[in-house]
């Protein structure tokens, strides 16, 4: 196998939000063509992650390189270009909710190229059939179910035909028809189209499923990573809870407080 | 102990400047985030050059559709006017000068005014909690990660179509004014027909009055409109935040007319 750079790659990256230090020197690789999961709790800045890829948010110090550009110092028309060929997919879906799924999906090919009407119609067709989800074209986005709303964010995230796409809690909140076909159709499409695909989620089971590296961070700091059976058999404790969803352990059940029969004690 | 008491004196006193220091800052800094954005928004114009449909669909949503409130006010308030006007003409045997009276008070100063008034209410609003509601549904951010820039997309379509429907709000404000001041005062006080008209246009300025209230109307329809979009913007992307804003453009837009019009009344019409 021929050891390809790296499409991402982060080094030493801290970013803050006031005090709080989110990231805390961080150093990640995504590899071309694979499906990296970025795993952790709730409020680790997976999020802020992906926002930091996209060069929606800048860094406070270190670096990020998206196929080979430096994404932390690109101006606006460079980023800009360089996002027609990322694709982002939201933990809501962020359709624009006053035109409907047909008009959705053809907003990035109306945008950015100058294609004829007849054309952009047979893309756009091609890219809901992808997602199950053509006949639904007419529909307007609060006419559909969560699942049904991240499956046309999905066409539309791929309708440019992207290198990658950064997928932002996919399985969250979905019911397990709605999770299974997510879980499929991430892994399809990025196998079908060359992408590299990013997964950002604290579904462990979906992950590891359809993941080929997984990296677990935590606190600020990249905890444990490698490939999803690797991590489900770690030896370190952290990880071992994180991964078996364990109630008790380096994370503590019980957020820090005094003792209960002193607290108990101390209303009198 | 006097020390001690000193001392606590002097951190309370140190408190409270610190407190004043932090307020006069954020509101520095809000200013000057605002400026930020108005010259973002303003350098957006080419885009609506390219793509005058987005500036079509604003003009519907924000002008068309406050046509209705304008319309049913601006009638109310010149038959007011009339009814008012000539109570008080009348006293004096003024009344023929109605028409004058009601004209002047609707182009000065109550069309461009109470349409700003209301122009915040119902259009400025209803701007705040769109984009507010935008920003918290992640549409704003998913507009950037496709590559489109949602300043020129979706904020300037929206400012240049309050800069625009102001000023023919506030006309078709005072224009039914002056019908409602006629039919109240003419058609029910008896008011003589050919005077109220007569006396309107020949004491009535198409500078120093009709174009000093379309100068008003679009200095409020620029301040309305970059309030409006400000707000919604820079809300807090919750329920509650968009909810705060949507009251802080109301609160901010009538305060600003009203003070604004303080100022440009001065200019035009001081001596």
């Amino acid at each position: 196998m021929i050891d390809e750079e790296p499409l991402v790659t982060i080094r030493n990256l801290r970013f803050s939000r006031g005090e709080r230090a989110i990231f805390d020197g961080i150093d990640l690789d995504i590899p071309r063509g694979k499906v990296t999961a970025i795993m952790g709790p709730s409020g680790t800045g997976k999020t802020t992650l992906l926002k930091l890829i996209g060069g929606q948010l800048r860094p406070a110090s270190g670096t990020i390189h998206v196929d080979g550009e430096r994404v932390d110092r690109l101006g606006t028309r460079d980023l800009y270009r360089l996002r027609m060929r990322m694709g982002m997919l939201f933990q809501s879906g962020a359709l624009l909710t006053d035109i409907p799924v047909f008009e959705n999906v053809a907003y990035p090919i109306r945008e950015h190229t100058g294609l004829p009407e007849s054309l952009i119609r047979k893309l756009v067709l091609l890219k809901l059939e992808a997602v199950g989800l053509r006949g639904a074209r007419d529909l307007m986005p609060h006419e559909l179910s969560g699942g049904m709303a991240r499956r046309v964010a999905l066409a539309r995230a791929m309708a440019l035909d992207p290198m990658m796409i950064m997928y932002d809690e996919p399985f969250t909140g979905q019911d397990p028809i709605s999770m299974g076909v997510l879980v499929k159709l991430i892994r399809a499409l990025n196998d079908a189209s060359r992408l590299t695909s990013i997964v950002v989620s604290h579904d462990v089971r979906e992950a590891a499923q359809i993941a080929d590296y997984i990296y677990i961070i935590s606190n600020g700091k990249v905890i444990e990573h490698g490939a999803p059976d690797a991590m489900l058999n770690s030896a370190s404790e952290w990880t071992v809870q994180f991964m078996h969803g364990l109630a008790d352990g380096p994370v503590p059940f019980h957020y820090p407080a005094p003792g209960l029969a002193q607290d108990l004690m101390g209303g009198i | 102990m006097e020390y001690e008491a000193n001392a606590v004196r002097e951190f309370a006193v140190l408190e409270q400047l610190a407190r004043l220091g932090r307020i006069g800052i954020g509101s520095l800094e809000q200013l000057g985030r605002g400026h930020l954005l108005l010259l973002q928004v303003l350098a957006g114009v080419s885009e609506l050059l390219t793509r005058p449909r987005l500036l079509l669909n604003q003009l519907f949503s924000v002008g068309v559709l406050s046509v209705l409130i304008v319309a049913i006010s601006g009638t109310f308030v010149g038959m007011v006017l009339g009814l008012q006007g000539y109570y008080i003409l009348s006293q004096f045997g003024a009344e023929q000068t109605l028409g004058v009276m009601v004209a002047a008070s609707l182009v000065r100063e109550l069309g461009p005014v109470v349409t700003a008034l209301l122009f915040a209410g119902r259009a400025g609003s209803a701007l705040t909690a769109e984009i507010g509601l935008m920003k918290a549904t992640e549409q704003l951010s998913g507009l950037e990660m496709m590559a489109v820039n949602p300043v020129k997309r979706i904020l300037t379509p929206r400012f240049f179509a309050g800069f625009i429907a102001m000023p023919l709000l506030a006309a078709m404000f005072s224009a039914l004014g002056v019908i409602g001041g006629y039919f109240v005062g003419v058609g029910l006080l008896g008011v003589d027909d050919g005077a109220f008209w007569s006396q309107m246009q020949s004491k009535i300025d198409l500078y120093d009055d009709v174009l000093n209230g379309v100068i008003k109307s679009l200095v409020f329809g620029f301040v309305c409109s970059w309030i409006a979009l400000f707000q919604g913007y820079g809300a807090v992307p919750t329920s509650e935040g968009v909810s705060r804003a949507t009251t802080r453009t109301v609160v901010h837009s009538s305060f600003a007319v009203l003070g604004l019009d303080f100022i440009l009344t001065a200019l035009m019409f001081g001596e």
